[in-house]
């Protein structure tokens, strides 16, 4: 099959981790780019990436109750911070301020933050599974509002409002990961960890859905009336695909506030849940590097429009002038969304494939 | 028994906010089949423009005004921005109106600035006393502006040729094209209509507190007023809000002697928890119609 890259001769060959010639290049590539990345650039621009990674851990886990198993759930950012405060009581210092366990091994609580969610993303699933559609949505959105509730009010363990308590403590084999060591600064670390656990959950998730489950879950979305008739459990799947949402949400969350050292209970909105819901609908529904490209950019949008005002000197850099670069951040988040939607529904992926099949063909058009 | 009625009053009185709102989201739901989350902006826009017309033009004209102006701003934005949408998958849709949301509230917050604005209403938060009891007028005027509303809507929907034309499309947009309704032009009205409900019921909140940049909140609660009445119910929509208000307002009076554990502020989320125990029950709201499913 040398010179004759994409004859499949069989379904496992087809069904491949990295199917094609190409992917398997560029995936390679890409890795190594990422990471010789830290040694090449400022380290407030490494702590957005790394923020960026676990962002996209998050988005791949909400792509597979939503994109993969079409279930629209508008309350990851309950989930979330079900894992952001499972680690950080996990890890927190025993005789602080807030509640804490001062388990400060990172794979313990980060295990432990993604099978609480996951626990209670399979205690909702029950009642999710009754519903369809816009109601599933809308009572996802209810679990954030309950969920801010409940965080607003359990001050010991959250620090309540406007006061926040330290996240989770990243330590690995005894090695803070957020300090500065030998041959690494912080941000480093930092980024090389998120990154690293990036590469591990997309591979999972890939994997996951590549596999019997994962062709499940695509026969729930596209029909789950005719996905009931071929024998697919519904009410188990579409359970396990919140389970498993809900944990790389858990995994996410309790990641999410370690660049920062801080977070506060507020942090847990309605803003949380449609900002990942606009990483999956921009990276593209229903395919993990969608999922991962859409995290990146909504994480480094922010920082995008605040370049803008040395590029439009009209735009007022502070609080003062007439266009304030905040309102611009604000008007231009919410356009590049619209805009992005209309020209483009299946997302940044999509224009990736489109991209791709051109040169492909190149220099022929047909 | 006497805190009791003024409760269930304040309660009916934001309830039928909730009410004009949610049955924006219904009709919008109806013909289009999306929910469309940019009503808290034109919530918030049509008590700014209130805000700033009341002082010329004075408080009752400036209300009509202003739902009118709010109508033609949905009309505008379905035309540019959801038109081009129509057959796309519904959440991209609905993601879609979170954009246009935040757009307009934005460009509206920089007419609020950082004070509260008073819309100039006559009611502020003077009473009146109704059959013994002490209540503030402003809630009257909601509920009684509200009912007329709703009344005339639903005359509207059951008498005129183009509220029956909207009916036929919320039925099925093809047969309804096949007829010689041009659906299109059901789909801008809705959002017109949708629009100015916003408007007023944005006045509404606004009255006695004045308008500030975080208006807009008021305007998820209609969610679980919609979910809980049936999303595709314009009865369920009246219905749900005021049943969302009225339980709002008693949690509010009764939870801190009965349940104090929960929390203050536990009136704020208690709407949710009422729509999921009514989902336990019923899957498709109180008045929903039941989908039905083929293969």
């Amino acid at each position: 099959m040398k010179g004759r890259p994409e004859l499949y001769t069989s379904y496992a060959q087809d069904m491949a981790f990295l199917n094609t010639r190409p992917k398997r290049t560029w995936t390679g590539a890409l890795v190594v780019v990422a990471l010789l990345v830290p040694f090449a650039i400022t380290d407030d621009l490494l702590m957005l990436l790394a923020t960026g990674f676990v962002a996209a851990i998050g988005a791949i886990g909400l792509n597979i109750v939503t994109g993969y198993a079409g279930q629209v759930s508008l309350g990851h950012a309950f989930f979330l911070a079900i894992g952001a405060y499972t680690g950080a009581a996990l890890s927190g210092d025993p005789d602080g301020r807030v509640l804490g366990f001062g388990v400060t091994s990172l794979p313990v609580w980060l295990l432990a933050s993604g099978l609480v969610a996951g626990l209670a993303g399979l205690v909702v699933a029950p009642i999710a599974a009754r519903l369809r559609g816009l109601y599933l949505a809308i009572v996802t959105l209810g679990l954030v509002f309950l969920g801010e509730h409940v965080f607003r009010e359990w001050t010991s363990l959250t620090g309540g409002p406007g006061v926040g308590r330290p996240a989770a403590v990243p330590e690995l084999f005894g090695v803070r990961l957020d300090r500065p060591s030998e041959f690494f600064s912080g941000p480093q670390q930092l980024y090389l960890l998120m990154f690293v656990l990036l590469v591990i959950f997309a591979v999972l998730a890939r994997n996951l859905v590549r596999s019997r489950i994962g062709r499940a879950f695509a026969a729930v979305r596209d029909r789950d009336l005719a996905a009931a008739v071929i024998g697919v459990d519904l009410t188990r799947y579409k359970a396990l695909a919140f389970a498993v949402s809900s944990f790389y949400a858990g995994v996410a969350g309790s990641l999410l506030f370690v660049v920062n050292g801080f977070f506060d209970p507020g942090s847990f909105g309605l803003l949380l849940s449609v900002q990942y819901i606009a990483m999956v609908l921009i990276g593209g529904a229903g395919t993990i590097s969608g999922a991962i490209m859409g995290a990146l950019f909504i994480t480094l949008l922010p920082r995008i429009t605040r370049e803008l005002p040395t590029v439009l000197p009209f735009i007022s850099a502070d609080a003062t002038g007439a266009v304030t670069v905040f309102q611009v951040e604000a008007v231009l988040y919410g356009l590049l969304i619209v805009v992005f939607l209309i020209v483009e529904p299946r997302g940044l992926f999509g224009i990736w494939v489109r991209v791709r099949n051109y040169w492909r063909t190149w220099p022929f058009s047909y | 028994m006497t805190e009791f009625l003024q409760s269930l009053i304040r309660g009916l009185g934001s309830g039928s906010i909730y009410a004009l709102l949610a049955l924006g989201f219904v009709i919008i739901y109806k013909s289009t089949r999306v929910i469309s989350f940019a009503q808290p902006a034109f919530m918030l826009a049509g008590a700014v423009l209130v805000s700033y017309l009341a002082a010329d033009i004075g408080f009752f004209a400036a209300v009509p005004v202003a739902a009118v102006l709010i109508a033609v701003l949905a009309l505008g934005v379905e035309r540019t921005v959801l038109r081009p949408m129509i057959g796309k998958p519904v959440f991209v849709v609905a993601i879609i109106t979170i954009g246009v949301d935040v757009v307009v509230r934005v460009v509206t917050n920089a007419f609020i600035g950082l004070d509260v604005r008073q819309v100039g209403d006559p009611w502020g938060l003077s009473t009146v006393t109704l059959l013994g009891v002490e209540v503030q007028q402003r809630y009257l005027v909601m509920f009684g502006t509200t009912v007329a509303v709703v009344a005339v809507l639903f005359a509207f929907f059951r008498f005129s040729r183009v509220g029956l034309a909207m009916r036929a499309v919320a039925y099925d947009q093809e047969v309804a094209l096949a007829q010689g309704i041009s659906v299109g032009s059901v789909f801008a009205l809705s959002w017109a209509i949708a629009g100015g409900l916003a408007a007023l019921a944005g006045v509404f909140v606004a009255t006695g507190a004045g308008v500030d940049q975080q208006l807009w909140v008021i305007a998820l609660k209609a969610l679980p007023a919609i979910i809980l009445g049936g999303l595709d119910s314009l009865g369920g929509a009246v219905v749900g809000g005021l049943a969302v208000g009225v339980v709002e307002s008693l949690v509010g009076t009764y939870q801190g002697d009965v349940a104090p554990w929960l929390g203050p502020n536990f009136a704020l989320v208690a709407p949710y928890v009422l729509m999921l125990v009514v989902l336990l029950v019923r899957p498709y709201g109180l008045f929903g119609s039941k989908e039905v499913e083929r293969l």
